[in-house]
């Protein structure tokens, strides 16, 4: 867990709840979260494999459907494992934490199948066709950062190597702060004229980071 | 079996059935997957496949042009569930779905500037009766995705003979009609409302050149440019502008709105042309819907031989 580092904490419900304090109450709630994750998680996979194999189809345009679908649910995914923490802070669920890898591999898996349809389905393998867009095309340029740099997150983010990596796996998995900007340049740079969802997802991303930096501040002006 | 015999409405010769990729993908997948669960996919598919045929029992009939596309001609459900018609909303399936309250009856479309039969037209008096025709025109949006359309129409040079432009006449620009009531889209300012697009005077008398009234050899439905739209083949989709309630015959060249939005993205002319890239993505290929292969995307979207003479000299890379 990502969370193993973090000091363990007395968990203070937030209601004022007949003390369900319990270690197997607590555990049973982090259960609740996790499958929550889980089948949020799951949901635009398991309908998109629907609708394909079983269903009536992935519409008129199947490759766009794909690759916005994937690429969205990857740049959500990513932005709500950047809201654990500010959450955590908020609500004082420390156990949020335990979600918070999930979230990224999730948000990986969707990257994955993004980036492979695009290669695979979309470009077809013409290495031609896929060094030009690589290398010459701006939004593409920045969608392809961002995959670079969640790949070593996704690497890295086993127990052996927390471990092994120590006070580096926490600066290298800093990382996923400019991955979830990048995320979002790539996908406000890929839309035609319609700025709506971009804007919506840039205000929340910008309140999460936000959020991080303004508790720094504060943090350093108590002690100062 | 679950079919003993053949229905009526699968008598069409087989050339006249689109090519369903996807559907042919599944069915191999099913195949594969075993009787099971074949048997639950079948339900869906099925509904599916009536409804395409369906929608093929309006059939086209003779066509005055582009008869040898009649074997890749796109489903009536495709054509008229996945548009680009921002003033209905920017996601494919919004126009289909927000286009109901629109109301293309009555409709006259207001012809000015520089012709000598200037005033309010019906769309009849644009498209007459008896000019009316089928054509099967390509269309290759800007969006690297085609599909192929049976238009009822007529062509636009007919209207050039009745209005007469007058010999100051270089350019024509349309305009879409404004009713953010009716039209949800326009309520935001994604593009800068009512939608304008222009054509040189050239390109307007070009052979090609439609003003269509309807698909399939119905009424155009809302959400493809009701009751009145232009189509040209050759050039992105973008130009082939909808709803039309003004046409305008002008000297200079009129302003158009994707150039307006993004003047580096979409030029004035917007041939189709596969050496000249959108800044994000290539323009070399294509996906014929629905399915998901690229196939090259052709100059002038295969009509060369119609307008290439038209651009003789010009440097498309600069006029794209
Ligand atoms: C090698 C890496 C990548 C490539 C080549 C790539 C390519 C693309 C392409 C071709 C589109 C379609 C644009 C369109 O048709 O409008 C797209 C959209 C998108 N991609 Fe990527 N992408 C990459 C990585 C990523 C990553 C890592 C994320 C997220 C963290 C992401 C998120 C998105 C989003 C959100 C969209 C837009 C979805 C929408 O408009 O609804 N992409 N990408």
């Amino acid at each position: 867990m990502t969370g193993s580092h973090e000091p363990s904490v007395t968990p203070s419900p937030p209601e004022p709840a007949p003390r369900p304090g319990s270690a197997r109450s607590r555990r049973r709630r982090v259960l609740l979260l996790k499958s929550a994750v889980w089948v949020a998680c799951g949901f635009p996979l398991a309908r998109g494999l629907y609708r394909w194999f079983l269903g009536d189809g992935l519409g008129a345009n199947p490759l766009e459907a794909m690759i916005l679908g994937s690429g969205l649910s990857a740049f959500v995914i990513l932005t709500a494992s950047l809201g654990v923490t500010p959450m955590r802070r908020i609500t004082r669920w420390n156990d949020l934490q335990k979600v918070r890898r999930l979230l990224g591999l999730w948000a990986f898996a969707y990257a994955l199948i993004h980036v492979s349809v695009y290669l695979w389905l979309d470009q077809g393998w013409a290495w031609g066709f896929i060094v030009e867009d690589v290398t010459e095309r701006p939004f593409i340029v920045v969608g392809t950062l961002t995959f670079l740099l969640l790949v070593p997150l996704a690497l890295t983010s086993t127990r052996g190597w927390i471990r092994r990596l120590g006070r580096n796996w926490v600066r290298l998995h800093w990382l996923v702060y400019p991955a979830g900007a990048l995320g979002w340049l790539h996908y406000t740079w890929g839309q035609k004229a319609d700025l709506r969802g971009p804007l919506i997802a840039g205000a929340i991303l910008a309140s999460f980071l936000g959020f991080r930096v303004w508790r720094r501040v504060v943090r350093n002006r108590a002690v100062g | 079996m679950w079919i003993k015999k053949k229905p009526s409405w699968d008598t069409i010769p087989p050339s006249e059935i689109t090519p369903y990729d996807v559907y042919l993908n599944r069915r191999q997948f099913m195949a594969a997957a075993g009787a099971g669960v074949a048997a639950a996919a079948l339900g869906p598919s099925a509904v599916a496949a009536a409804v395409r045929r369906r929608a093929q029992e309006a059939q086209v009939g003779e066509v005055a042009f582009g008869e040898e596309l009649r074997g890749e001609l796109n489903d009536y459900d495709l054509i008229t569930t996945y548009n680009n018609y921002y003033e209905f909303g920017t996601r494919k399936q919004d126009p289909a779905q927000n286009a109901g309250d629109f109301r293309p009856e009555p409709w006259s479309v207001e012809v000015s500037g520089e012709v000598h039969r200037p005033g309010r037209y019906s769309v009849e008096e644009l498209v007459r009766p008896d000019e009316v025709e089928d054509r099967i025109y390509r269309l290759r949006c800007v969006e690297a995705w085609s599909m192929v359309v049976p238009w009822r129409g007529g062509a636009f040079r007919n209207l050039l003979t009745r209005v007469e432009p007058t010999s100051n006449a270089k350019f024509v620009a349309f305009e879409t009609v404004y009713r953010p009531e009716e039209m949800p889209g326009q309520r935001r300012r994604v593009l800068e409302w009512p939608y304008v697009e222009g054509l040189r005077i050239d390109e307007a008398a070009n052979e090609l050149t439609f003003l269509a009234t309807g698909l399939y050899g119905r009424d155009l439905p809302n959400q493809n440019g009701a009751p009145l739209r232009l189509v040209v083949p050759w050039k992105y989709g973008f130009k082939s502008i909808k709803s039309i309630v003004k046409i305008t015959f002008t000297e200079e060249m009129p302003p158009t709105s994707w150039n307006l939005s993004a003047p580096h993205e979409y030029g004035f002319y917007a041939n189709v042309n596969p050496e000249v890239d959108h800044p994000r993505w290539s323009q070399a290929r294509e996906t014929r819907l629905p399915g998901i292969r690229k196939s090259p995307t052709t100059m002038f979207n295969g009509y060369g031989e119609q307008v290439e003479h038209m651009y003789r000299g010009m440097d498309l890379t600069r006029w794209y």
